[in-house]
């Protein structure tokens, strides 16, 4: 889960790392809350998850209450890349002198955590890595020696931070890792971590991925979740523990394991470009026990996207017994039918592996004309779009 | 021969007791696995039946290992427990821990990681969140089904679980000499590149089927280490051509970030180094079919 900037800026100061006061404002008369609170003047920083808002205007400088309320007036609502922005925080300025950068990661590749620090910061970090690689200090960090000052002293020594604020930034590297550690980041980001005129060390921007999987040990981390950016089909299927994403095209995925699932969404995409251009409209994975509950509630988040014209349900039985699963389709149909909500869109099914015969058999029994039975993947992908080709 | 896991390999179970666990042993010993034993420091002295044969539970790895000569452990206990369960692993020096548990703290895996690293890599490492290391005919460690496909001489290596089985099953013809399933996650125990280089090595295996999805960089990698060092054909498949950026597409290491990850760069590095990649498992199983039957 990615952080807005906001929230990135309270973690890091709920553990002792230096950041600018502020606060964050849905509305302008919170801005005016705020700017009051803080006094003087403000920055109004645009909360969204993409990068250029300052370019998009979505930065501005205010002197005072009345100002900050007509910059937030102006920022809330702007789009930046197709982000609506809701939220704007504001922050007292700082008098920049200097601008470094400075993070920790994954290393995916060398399975291990990275640090990663340059003393050439306020700028894309690719960039600098790219033109001026001398600049930048990547560290491999051990997980579980992590970074104490010594460790934090070599990295700052490395990547040339001027000795006058070694010792903070040494300081502002164990605190970072500190949390890194504590809130299950997977990415803590500080571009620029910048130096006042007057020479104290500021953490002047955040930017904070949190591991979900690491979610059963932060109950606090629920908060965080952005309720009103989720997309409402998305946040029905995680109340019923369905694994779905959102796309943009018409035929609906209902697969078992998520390799499969993306395997059936490129060979759905295939497909669609024989078929008008349709596309897969939904990533669902309803992993190992597709019990006729499970294949329900995916059936009735998948038909309930209006843009959806077909559905494609592609199983390969392996632990799952694939009888069990064209029991749970049918019964599936049958309990929406009950719930006020019958199926009319046609469902493509590929059943293969564990028990496909018997389960090909119970489709048949059926005799639903919604469900056409199509023996292989690929043929399957052809039929489904076709389908969604004719009904859109 | 096949890799890692052969006939005569002793497995015991971490988290046997529990109902994940009871079940894929029951399923393990079915398909004639050497199941010797579980592990469950609070059923320690006890034993399970599975339909007729009596397992018994031990304290610690080490106790299950000094009792039975055990040089497997599969791993099914929580989230919460894995790292615990993996470093016990780790300690008591087996040769191969497979870790099945899906969502584990990537912080977690890079500290067993770290910690194995620590101890020299005595222990391998398959998962987490994967399905396992099977072996057809010979052994089964984990939970992939046993009777999709028979023994053979392809090698396969998969990111995926279901992905495994659809190719194992398209190519049922062939048969297999091992399948194994890395997992999906961001940081892993056991790489392509591992697999690779067991399989070149490997005299009962003449092709592999390589299984990649979109997230990192670790097929990149392994087209370089094919380049310089693979003679054995390779035949590739990756998952995720038309998955969005910024979306995490059911495995935690499956997500797109920035321009880094796509299935296109995987696809085009797999390709500049000869591995022939193919558009759906259907088409992939046929080129590998296509070579097979030249020799």
């Amino acid at each position: 889960m990615d952080l807005y900037e906001y929230q990135g800026r309270d973690l890091f100061e709920r553990h002792g790392l230096p950041v600018l006061a502020g606060g964050v404002a849905t509305t302008p008369e919170e801005a005016r809350a705020i700017a009051e609170r803080l006094g003087g003047r403000v920055v109004v920083k645009a909360q969204v998850k993409v990068g250029g808002r300052g370019k998009a205007g979505g930065v501005k400088l205010a002197e005072g209450a009345e100002e900050t309320v007509a910059r937030a007036t102006d920022i809330l609502g702007m789009d930046i890349k197709g982000h609506t922005v809701h939220k704007v925080m504001i922050t007292v300025t700082a008098d920049v002198a200097e601008e470094y950068y400075f993070s920790y990661l994954l290393d995916r590749a060398n399975r291990t955590f990275l640090c990663i620090a340059s003393v050439a910061g306020g700028m894309d970090i690719e960039q600098v890595a790219a033109e001026t690689p001398e600049r930048v200090v990547k560290a491999p960090i051990d997980a579980n020696t992590g970074v104490d000052e010594a460790k934090a002293r070599e990295i700052v020594t490395a990547a040339g931070f001027p000795a006058e604020i070694a010792d903070q930034v040494v300081e502002v590297a164990v605190k970072l890792w500190q949390a890194f550690v504590a809130e299950d980041a997977t990415l803590v980001e500080v571009n620029p971590l910048a130096t006042t005129k007057d020479g104290k060390l500021l953490l002047l921007d955040a930017k904070v991925t949190l591991d979900e999987n690491a979610a059963f040990r932060h109950p606090d981390h629920e908060a965080l979740v952005d309720q009103a950016s989720v997309d409402p089909l998305e946040q029905a299927a995680k109340a019923k523990d369905l694994n779905y994403v959102k796309l943009d095209g018409e035929v609906g995925i209902i697969g078992n394991g998520a390799g499969l699932v993306m395997s059936t969404l490129d060979v759905v995409a295939y497909a669609g470009e024989r078929h008008g251009g349709v596309k897969p409209a939904n990533f669902l994975d309803i992993g190992g026990g597709a019990s006729a509950e499970v294949m329900a509630n995916g059936l009735e988040i998948v038909l309930s996207d209006p843009s959806v014209k077909s559905v494609f349900v592609n199983v390969f039985g392996g632990i799952t017994a694939c009888d069990a699963v064209a029991n749970g389709i049918v019964q599936a149909l049958a309990l929406l039918e009950q719930r006020g909500e019958k199926a009319t869109k046609p469902l493509v099914v590929r059943l293969d592996g564990n028990n496909a015969e018997a389960g090909r058999a119970i489709l048949d029994g059926a005799a639903n004309p919604l469900i056409q039975r199509v023996d292989t993947m690929d043929g399957a992908a052809e039929r489904a779009a076709e389908l969604a080709a004719a009904g859109v | 021969m096949a890799i890692w896991l052969t006939k005569d390999s002793k497995v015991i179970v971490q988290g046997m007791t529990g109902s994940e666990g009871s079940k894929h042993t029951r399923r393990m010993l079915a398909a004639g696995t050497n199941v010797v034993g579980g592990v469950n420091p609070r059923k320690a002295g006890t034993t399970v039946d599975f339909d007729g044969t009596e397992l018994p539970v031990f304290a610690s790895v080490t106790d299950a290992m000094k009792a039975t000569g055990a040089d497997v452990t599969v791993i099914f206990v929580p989230p919460q427990f894995t790292k615990a369960a993996v470093v016990e692993a780790i300690d008591a020096g087996i040769g191969l821990a497979v870790v099945i548990t899906e969502g584990v703290p990537v912080h977690d895996t890079a500290a067993f990681w770290a910690y194995n690293k620590s101890k020299g890599e005595r222990t391998r490492i398959i998962g987490p969140n994967c399905p396992g290391i099977a072996s057809p005919g010979a052994s089964n460690a984990g939970i992939i089904p046993a009777d999709i496909t028979g023994s053979g001489r392809i090698g396969l290596v998969s990111k995926s679980g279901t992905l495994t089985y659809q190719m194992m099953y398209e190519l049922r013809d062939i048969g297999f000499s091992t399948c194994v399933g890395i997992g999906g996650d961001p940081i892993i125990g056991t790489t392509h590149i591992d697999a690779l280089a067991a399989f070149e090595a490997d005299p009962e295996t003449d092709a592999i089927v390589m299984i990649g999805e979109i997230g990192g960089d670790a097929e990149e990698r392994a087209a370089e280490f094919i380049k310089a060092n693979v003679t054995k054909p390779v035949v590739g498949y990756i998952a995720g051509f038309t998955a969005p950026p910024g979306k995490t597409m059911g495995h935690a290491g499956a997500i797109i970030s920035g321009s880094a990850g796509t299935a296109d760069a995987k696809k085009a590095a797999l390709e500049a180094v000869g591995v022939k990649v193919g558009k759906t498992p259907t088409e992939t199983a046929n080129l590998m079919r296509e070579l097979m039957s030249g020799r």
